[in-house]
């Protein structure tokens, strides 16, 4: 069985059907590439993964690891080792990134019954994380996400993803906003991570990501449904075409 | 107390921590307040004439003044004829290795330090001297000789009328007059223990000094004195922590604490209150009523504040500076949380008479539950005071939709030169900070209070440091199923 398994899910917001009957399965050491245009459903799909409350599943079901999803609460889901990077990561005011992320690798490692990770052992891991991704040593003392800019918060999204070790990471468009040389860092990291342990389903609209990161897939999501999937040339062709080339399968 | 019925207080003590009574045999007055009241304690504690004189004029008047009902709280009518004046455990030390063994107990529990630690050669540690007060009087005083070495007197309140008299009588009631408010009034008239400090000339307090208030026996006022003395160019940090058992009776707390900061000298005065402040359903709970102020005498000087308000079922509390010396400095830091039913209504005013004087205030309040809070602030501006500047920022926090924030900065500025900065924000929790959260795996109420703690940041960094965690513990414990 695959590592994550969604069959038929239809999901809805406010009455409104957004996710239309999504199947899908990533298997352990795969990367899996959702593209699709702006409103088709692919943060929905994310967030719903992740375990968001604001939208309701009506139909489908999603397996992780043979265990049903759905029925866990959001913390437990990241507990498991499924991680979301954000299309829009939000402020913690007054919260400094170290504080949160030891927050969170103890909630972890309580989950795995493990005790609270020693001080010093949680900076040495951390330090080698943020020179994964390149990151300056001033913003662990940072608020999250506060006063920075918008290709700094997708980078942070992704140390964050290296210091917790997720074995299932969705990273919603975190290659939107960054610069060439931050691209090819943030795709660096997600390249050192890939082990056979570990999957990825990466959402993005362009291209050029898949340059750094070769997929083993690519769906095509339109309008809540996944028209097309193939290798790693379907996101060339699409660059080339747009999505009018998909259009009638989904009407 | 039997092995289980403290199991089955620990159990319904719903996030109080310091509910506990402790059994002592205690000497108390009845209930009742006249003049025989006031001449009872006077004469307890031996006081000279002038000061039962003092306390007589303040009792007087105290009875021709009207309960102030200006501020956003309501509570029954307090009868002052049911209050006891005077409590105290019955055998008085004479030093520490004297104190009862249950009270030092007492004060172990509540995790304050009552035995002087040698310093460990080599290792870094940092030292706190404690004065204990309970109920009426102070238990003990640790330090007090090294303290002494420096010149430094910290001992309790009557003490220092016993052994300074000149100090006392030169300080008492120069910041807040015995006629200054309703409470400070019924204070000055039947004030029990407190601390007292003074810091010569040039002397820097080589240590944290601190004082720990308990409120042990039933139906019994506290209503403690503090006066800080810090002399030219001396420097002082200094904390008070209090707490109290769970009754269902309302307890009166009505405290006056009075600084002087003479040229360059500097006073940091740090609370973390944590008075019992009712049960879930809104009964008992301590009705705190405090006037603190600070008056920058000198040039220079600084009086800075912060606190930490948790407990009490009401606050009423309004730590000011008055800024009489020229470029002298006033801040005022404040976390105020309200649950249950708690209400507080908490400000500060900054009185601005010297040249070049500022002020700073910070003040975070916190709303949950059913809780109330008032940020009350006033800023004035004397014609004397050329080129003052003050900034303001006032930020709320609403947990929940049956809770309450408000808001008022008065501001009086009678000098055209004036420059006076007010910012203010209402917040809530979002649900999408929660979620993210959630999503790094840390549980709601973890996410609560990690998000708590972040709001309240620019206070609790002006905490020292050991007190810091203790403040950010405390939030913890005070917000546990706030949500939801
Ligand atoms: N909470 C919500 N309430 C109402 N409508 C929503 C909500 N979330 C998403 N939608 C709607 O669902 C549709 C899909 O949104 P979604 O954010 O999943 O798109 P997307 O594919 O991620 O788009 P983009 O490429 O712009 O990020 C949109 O029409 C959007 O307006
Ligand atoms: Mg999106």
């Amino acid at each position: 069985m695959a590592m994550l398994e969604i069959r038929n899910l239809h999901v809805s917001v406010g009455g409104e059907e957004i996710l239309k009957g999504i199947d899908l399965a990533v298997d352990a050491g795969e990367v899996h590439a959702i593209m699709g245009p702006n409103g088709s459903g692919k943060s929905t799909l994310a967030k719903v993964l992740a375990g968001h409350d604001g939208y309701e599943v009506t139909q489908g079901e999603v397996l992780y690891e043979g265990e049903d999803l759905l029925e866990l609460e959001p913390e437990e889901r990241a507990r498991k080792g499924v991680f979301l990077g954000f299309q829009y990561p939000v402020e913690i005011p007054g919260v400094a990134n170290t504080y949160f992320l030891k927050a969170a690798v103890n909630a972890i490692r309580k989950h795995r019954g493990e005790g609270e990770i020693d001080a010093m052992e949680f900076l040495k891991h951390i330090r080698e994380k943020m020179k994964l991704v390149k990151m300056d040593d001033a913003l662990l003392k940072r608020p999250v996400n506060e006063g920075v800019s918008g290709g700094e918060k997708k980078r942070n999204e992704v140390f964050q993803m290296a210091v917790l070790e997720p074995k299932f990471a969705i990273l919603d468009e975190t290659d939107s906003g960054l610069d060439i040389d931050a691209l090819r860092t943030v795709a660096e990291g997600v390249n050192v991570m890939r082990t056979p342990e570990r999957g990825f389903l990466l959402i993005t609209h362009y291209q050029r990501l898949l340059n750094y990161i070769q997929p083993d897939r690519v769906h095509v999501l339109l309008d809540g449904r996944v028209v097309k999937s193939g290798d790693k040339t379907l996101a060339e062709e699409l660059e080339k075409s747009g999505y009018a080339l998909f259009e009638d399968n989904a009407a | 107390m039997s092995a289980s019925t403290k199991t089955i207080e620990e159990l319904t003590r719903k996030g109080y921590e310091f509910g506990f009574v402790t059994d002592i045999e205690q000497e108390s007055l009845p209930p009742g307040l006249n003049e025989d009241t006031v001449r009872f304690i006077s004469a307890k504690k031996e006081e000279p004439e002038w000061l039962l004189e003092w306390r007589l004029e303040a009792f007087r008047n105290w009875l021709e003044m009207p309960l102030p009902n200006w501020a956003h709280v309501k509570y029954p009518p307090i009868d002052f004829q049911a209050i006891s004046y005077f409590a105290a455990p019955k055998d008085q030390p004479k030093s520490l290795d004297e104190v009862d063994p249950k009270l030092l107990e007492t004060y172990e529990k509540l995790g304050i330090p009552m035995h002087e630690r040698e310093m460990l050669a080599g290792v870094q540690q940092r030292q706190v001297a404690v004065d204990a007060v309970f109920d009426s009087v102070s238990v003990g005083t640790t330090y007090k000789d090294k303290l002494a070495e420096k010149g430094i007197i910290f001992c309790s309140m009557s003490e220092a009328v016993r052994e300074h008299p000149e100090l006392v009588r030169k300080y008492l009631g120069t910041v807040v007059p015995k006629g200054d408010n309703f409470f400070a009034g019924l204070n000055s008239a039947v004030f029990s223990d407190g601390s007292f400090v003074y810091i010569p000339r040039g002397v820097r307090c080589p240590m944290e000094l601190s004082t720990y208030f308990r409120m042990n026996a039933g139906h019994t006022g506290q209503f403690e004195r503090t006066l800080i003395i810090a002399e030219e160019g001396a420097h002082v940090s200094y904390l008070e922590g209090c707490t109290a058992p769970m009754r269902d009776e309302n307890q009166l707390h009505a405290a006056v604490v009075e600084l002087v900061a003479l040229d360059d000298a500097e006073i940091k005065y740090s609370t973390v209150q944590n008075w019992y402040p009712g049960d879930e359903n809104g009964k008992g709970g301590i009705f705190n009523f405090v006037t603190k102020r600070g008056l920058c005498a000198g040039k220079r000087s600084k009086i800075s504040w912060t606190q930490v308000e948790t407990g009490s079922a009401i606050t009423w509390k309004y730590p000011s500076c008055v800024l009489k010396g020229d470029d002298s400095v006033g801040e005022f830091y404040s976390v105020a949380v309200s649950r249950g039913h708690q209400q507080a209504d908490t400000g500060t005013k900054m009185i601005h008479m010297g040249k070049n004087t500022r002020s700073t205030i910070i003040a975070k309040g916190i709303s949950a539950g059913h809780g109330e809070q008032t940020y009350r602030g006033l800023v004035r501006v004397l014609p004397t005071a050329n080129n003052a500047r003050n900034y303001s920022q006032c930020d709320s926090m609403l947990i929940g939709d049956q809770c309450g924030a408000h808001t008022f900065p008065y501001i009086d500025a009678q000098h055209p030169g004036a420059q006076i900065e007010h910012e203010a924000t209402t917040s809530r929790i979002s649900e999408d900070q929660l979620f993210y959260c959630k999503q790094r795996g840390i549980g709601e109420e973890e996410a609560v209070s990690l998000i708590v703690n972040g709001f309240c940041r620019d206070v609790f960094k002006k905490l020292p440091m050991e007190f810091a965690v203790e403040a950010q513990k405390l939030l913890e414990v005070t917000l546990e199923d706030s949500v939801g």
